[in-house]
C-alpha cells in the first residue's frame, strides 16, 4: 500500500479565505445586488443567535456554529485542492475519511440494527423474533434500569422499573429465555450495557456455550462504555478506577476467547442525548476511546491486540450536513489518534467502525408522526456519513417505548434508504463538496483542541473528577433550549406550527413484570445450589481485590486477576446479576457524583 | 400575611428512581434560577424520604420532581404520603417527564399540582410556579 506524504491536516492558523477571481467578480455582480434588493432573513426569530454584530442574519447549525453563505474552493487549505488524493484519501484507504471500505454499500449494506427490549425476557424474544421476521439484520437488547444498575428486580431499589425502559434480566435463566430460538453463531447481538457489562456478557457466552456454539463464532457487541456514563448517561455503580479495570479485564478476555466480539462501543449517542454540540459529542467520544487504551496499554496489553475490536457509536441528530461532518471526521481522527499517539500497526487498528442511532431527544411529543420524517432525515446522514449499523428510533418515542407499529415504521425506514433510495450505490457520496468538506475539517480541528485541554487536564477520568465534560455539556443544553424559549431555534409542532391535539396509543409497560420476576426469583434461589453461589461469589471477591498490575503478564494468556473466568463460573451457578454486582460492590464501593446544575 | 414579590421562591428539584437521565432537571433547574428562584438541586438517585427530608430541611415552596424511566406510579404517591406524614403538604409539588397520559388522573388525585411533558417550554413552568406556589411569610 502506498503511504500518503502526510496524513495530518494541513496546518491552518485560521480559516482564511481567499476567493477566486471569478468568486470576486460573482461577489460583486452577482451578490451584492441581490443582497441589496432581498436582504437575507433568520431561520427563526430575529434575535440572538441569528444576527451578527451588524444586525445582519446569521446563520447556525443546531451545535451554534455559524454557516457561510456558500461555500468554494477558497474555504480549502490548497492542499486538499492541489492533492486531494493524499490529504483526502479514498474509500477504503488512509485516513479514511471517505470510508473504511473500498466499495462503500456495494459489498455490504449497514446492518440494520433495531434496539429493543422491554417487559420480561418472554416478551422481548418475541419482539426480537418479529424483527428479525421482518428483515432486521441484527439484534441490539436493551436491559431495564435495575439490570444497568445492577439489582435484582426484588431488590427495594427496583420498585417501579422492572421491564419499564428494557428487558429485566435477573440471571442465566432469563437470559437463556430471552435468547431461546435464536441461534448466537448467526445472529450478531449488541447489548447496551454498562456498568454490569461483564456480568452480562458472561450470560450472554455461557447461553452461547449451552446451545453448542464456540466462542469463536460468536459475534456482536457489547456497550460496557463507563466513561460516558460518568459524563452523560450517570448509570455507573463503582468508582472509575475500578470500572476502568473491568472494562479492561473484558478487552483482555475478550481478544484471547471471543475473538470476533467487540467487548467495547465507545459511545457519543448518550452524550449528545445529554445536549452536548456535535463538535463534543465527536470530541468526548474519542477521547474516551483514547482512554481506554491507554488504560490497556498500561495493563501491559498491546495495542494491536485489542484496538481492531474497539467500536464506537455515534448519535445522528437534526443538523443534516454536521452529522455527516462528525461521522467522516471520527474516522480521520481516530486513524490519526492510532498512529500518531498509540503506534498502532495493524491497518484494522486504524479503522474507526461505528453504529449509529437517530437522536431520541429531537423526537417530539407533540405531532409524533412528524418525527419519522425527522428519523428517515437522520438516518440519511448516518448513511451518508459511512455507518455500519443504524437504529432509528420509533415516531411515538418522546412518549414511551416504540409499540410494534412504531418499531415497523422505523425498519421500513431504513429499508427504504437501502433498497429504493439509490443513496447506498457510490461511496461518500458528498466527498469532495466543498461545504461537507470544510465542515468535516472544522470538526477534526475542534477535536483536537478538546483533546490537548483534556490532556492538560491529565486525561478523561480526572476530566470527569473535576466535572468538565458534565459542565461543556448541561451549558451546550441550556444555551440551545433558550434558543428554542425564543424561538430562534424552531421545533416544528412545539414551537411553531402547534396544533391541538389527543395523546395516541402508547407501549404501556405496568408494574406486573417486577412480581413475575420476583416469582422467578424465589423459585431460583430455591432450586439452585445457594452453597455453591456463595463460593463462586467468594471467588470473584478475591479475584477482584486483586490488583492486575501487580499480577505477572504473560503475552497470550489471561492475567490471573482477570475477572472474567470468576464471574462466569458465578453465571453458570446461576448467582443473580444483583448478587454479582453487590459482591464487586464490596470490594470496589460505589459512585456518587458531585451534582452540577 | 405578608408576602413581597421580592421574596425568591425556593425549589428543590430532585432526580427519584434509578435514572441518570438529568438533561432535563438541570435546565429547569438552570432556568428557574435565571427566573429568580432560589433552587436546590438533589442529584441522582434520590428516594422519596430523601426528597421529603430535603424539601422541609431547605423549607422550599415547591419540589420539581424529574421522572423519565416510568417509575412514577411508585415514586409519586410516596412522595405525596410523606409530606402528608409530615404536615408539609402545602409544598407544591411538580413533575416533569414522560407521563403517560392513562396516569395522570391519580398523580393528579394524589396531589400533583401540574405534569409537564416533553417539549413543555420553561416559560410556562416559571409562570405555572410563580402563580401557584405557596406564600410563606418573611421572617
Amino acid at each position: 500500500m502506498v503511504m500518503p506524504k502526510a496524513t495530518s491536516t494541513p496546518s491552518e492558523s485560521a480559516h482564511q479565505r481567499f476567493p477566486s477571481p471569478a468568486e470576486q467578480q460573482w461577489e460583486q455582480r452577482v451578490l451584492d445586488p441581490a443582497l441589496a434588493k432581498n436582504p437575507e432573513n433568520p431561520i427563526g426569530a430575529a434575535s440572538g443567535v441569528n444576527l451578527d454584530d451588524a444586525g445582519n442574519a446569521r446563520f447556525t447549525t443546531i451545535s451554534g456554529t455559524e454557516v457561510d453563505r456558500l461555500y468554494t474552493e477558497a474555504d480549502l487549505p490548497r492542499e486538499y485542492v492541489t492533492d486531494p488524493d493524499t490529504f483526502l484519501g479514498l474509500p477504503g484507504q488512509v485516513p479514511y475519511t471517505r470510508g473504511i471500505h473500498a466499495t462503500s454499500y456495494r459489498g455490504k449494506l449497514w446492518t440494520m440494527r433495531q434496539f429493543s427490549g422491554y417487559a420480561s425476557a418472554e416478551e422481548t424474544n418475541a419482539r426480537c423474533k418479529y424483527l428479525l421476521a421482518h428483515g432486521g439484520s441484527g439484534l441490539s437488547i436493551a436491559y431495564d434500569l435495575p439490570t444497568l444498575m445492577g439489582y435484582d428486580s426484588d431488590d427495594p431499589q427496583s420498585e417501579g422499573e422492572v421491564g419499564k425502559c428494557g428487558v429485566a434480566i435477573d440471571s442465566l435463566e432469563d437470559m437463556e429465555t430471552l435468547f431461546d430460538g435464536i441461534q448466537l453463531d448467526s445472529t450478531t447481538v449488541s447489548m447496551t450495557i454498562n456498568s454490569p457489562a461483564s456480568v452480562l456478557w458472561a450470560m450472554y457466552l455461557v447461553v452461547a456455550e449451552k446451545q453448542g456454539v464456540d466462542w469463536n463464532k460468536i459475534s456482536g457487541t457489547l456497550q460496557n462504555d463507563i466513561l460516558k456514563e460518568y459524563i452523560a448517561q450517570k448509570e455507573y455503580i463503582y468508582p472509575p478506577a475500578p470500572s476502568m479495570r473491568l472494562v479492561v479485564d473484558t478487552f483482555e478476555f475478550g481478544a484471547l476467547q471471543v475473538p470476533r466480539f467487540n467487548p467495547i462501543s465507545i459511545s457519543g449517542y448518550h452524550i449528545r442525548e445529554a445536549g452536548s454540540t456535535a463538535l463534543q459529542e465527536l470530541a468526548f467520544t474519542i477521547y474516551d476511546g483514547v482512554e481506554y487504551v491507554e488504560w490497556a496499554v498500561r495493563r501491559g496489553l498491546r495495542v494491536d491486540d485489542f484496538a481492531p475490536r474497539l467500536s464506537f457509536f455515534f448519535n445522528s441528530h437534526n443538523d443534516f450536513f454536521e452529522e455527516i461532518a462528525k461521522f467522516r471526521a471520527a474516522r480521520k481522527i481516530w486513524y490519526r489518534l492510532m498512529t500518531e499517539r498509540f503506534g498502532a500497526k495493524a491497518e484494522r487498528s486504524h479503522k474507526l467502525r461505528f453504529h449509529t442511532q437517530t437522536a431520541g431527544v429531537s423526537l417530539t411529543a407533540q405531532q409524533p408522526r412528524n418525527n419519522i420524517a425527522r428519523v428517515a432525515l437522520q438516518a440519511l446522514a448516518a448513511v451518508l456519513g459511512g455507518t455500519q449499523s443504524l437504529h432509528t428510533d420509533g415516531f411515538d418515542e418522546a412518549l414511551a417505548l416504540p409499540t410494534e407499529e412504531a418499531a415497523r415504521i422505523a425498519l421500513r425506514t431504513q429499508q427504504i434508504l437501502a433498497f429504493e433510495s439509490g443513496v447506498a450505490q457510490t461511496a461518500d457520496p458528498l466527498g469532495g463538496s466543498y461545504f461537507v468538506e470544510r465542515l468535516t475539517l472544522d470538526m477534526e480541528n475542534g477535536a483536537f483542541d478538546y483533546f490537548r485541554k483534556l490532556d492538560a487536564m491529565g486525561g478523561m477520568v480526572k476530566a470527569i473528577e473535576i466535572g468538565y465534560p458534565q459542565k461543556e455539556i448541561a451549558e451546550a443544553s441550556y444555551q440551545y433550549q433558550r434558543a428554542v424559549e425564543s424561538g430562534e431555534k424552531i421545533i416544528v409542532g412545539v414551537n411553531d406550527f402547534v396544533v391541538e391535539e389527543q395523546q395516541q396509543a402508547i407501549l404501556y409497560i405496568g408494574d406486573e413484570i417486577r412480581l413475575q420476576q420476583t416469582e422467578k426469583l424465589k423459585r431460583l434461589r430455591a432450586r439452585r445450589s445457594n452453597e455453591e453461589v456463595q463460593r463462586r461469589l467468594a471467588e470473584l471477591r478475591r479475584v477482584a481485590a486483586l490488583d492486575p498490575d501487580k499480577e505477572p503478564v504473560v503475552p497470550g494468556q489471561l492475567s490471573s486477576a482477570n475477572t472474567m473466568p470468576a464471574i462466569l463460573d458465578c453465571v453458570r451457578a446461576y448467582c443473580t446479576v444483583g448478587e454479582i454486582c453487590e459482591a464487586l460492590r464490596d470490594v470496589y464501593g460505589s459512585y456518587t457524583e458531585a451534582s452540577w446544575t | 400575611m405578608t408576602t413581597t414579590s421580592t421574596t425568591p421562591i425556593r425549589v428543590l428539584v430532585a432526580k427519584p428512581g434509578l435514572d441518570g437521565h438529568d438533561r432535563g432537571a438541570k435546565v429547569i433547574a438552570r432556568g428557574l434560577r435565571d427566573a429568580g428562584m432560589e433552587v436546590i438541586y438533589t442529584g441522582l438517585r434520590q428516594t422519596p424520604e430523601m426528597i421529603v427530608n430535603a424539601a422541609i430541611q431547605e423549607d422550599v415552596q415547591v419540589i420539581g420532581l424529574s421522572i423519565l424511566s416510568g417509575a412514577h406510579n411508585a415514586i409519586v404517591p410516596r412522595v405525596m404520603g410523606l409530606l402528608k406524614d409530615h404536615g408539609a403538604d402545602d409544598i407544591l409539588v411538580v413533575v416533569g417527564g414522560t407521563i403517560p397520559e392513562q396516569d395522570i388522573p391519580s398523580l393528579k388525585a394524589a396531589g400533583v399540582a401540574a405534569i409537564f411533558g416533553p417539549g413543555t417550554s420553561l416559560e410556562e413552568t416559571v409562570t405555572f410556579i410563580v402563580q401557584n406556589a405557596p406564600r410563606r411569610d418573611v421572617v
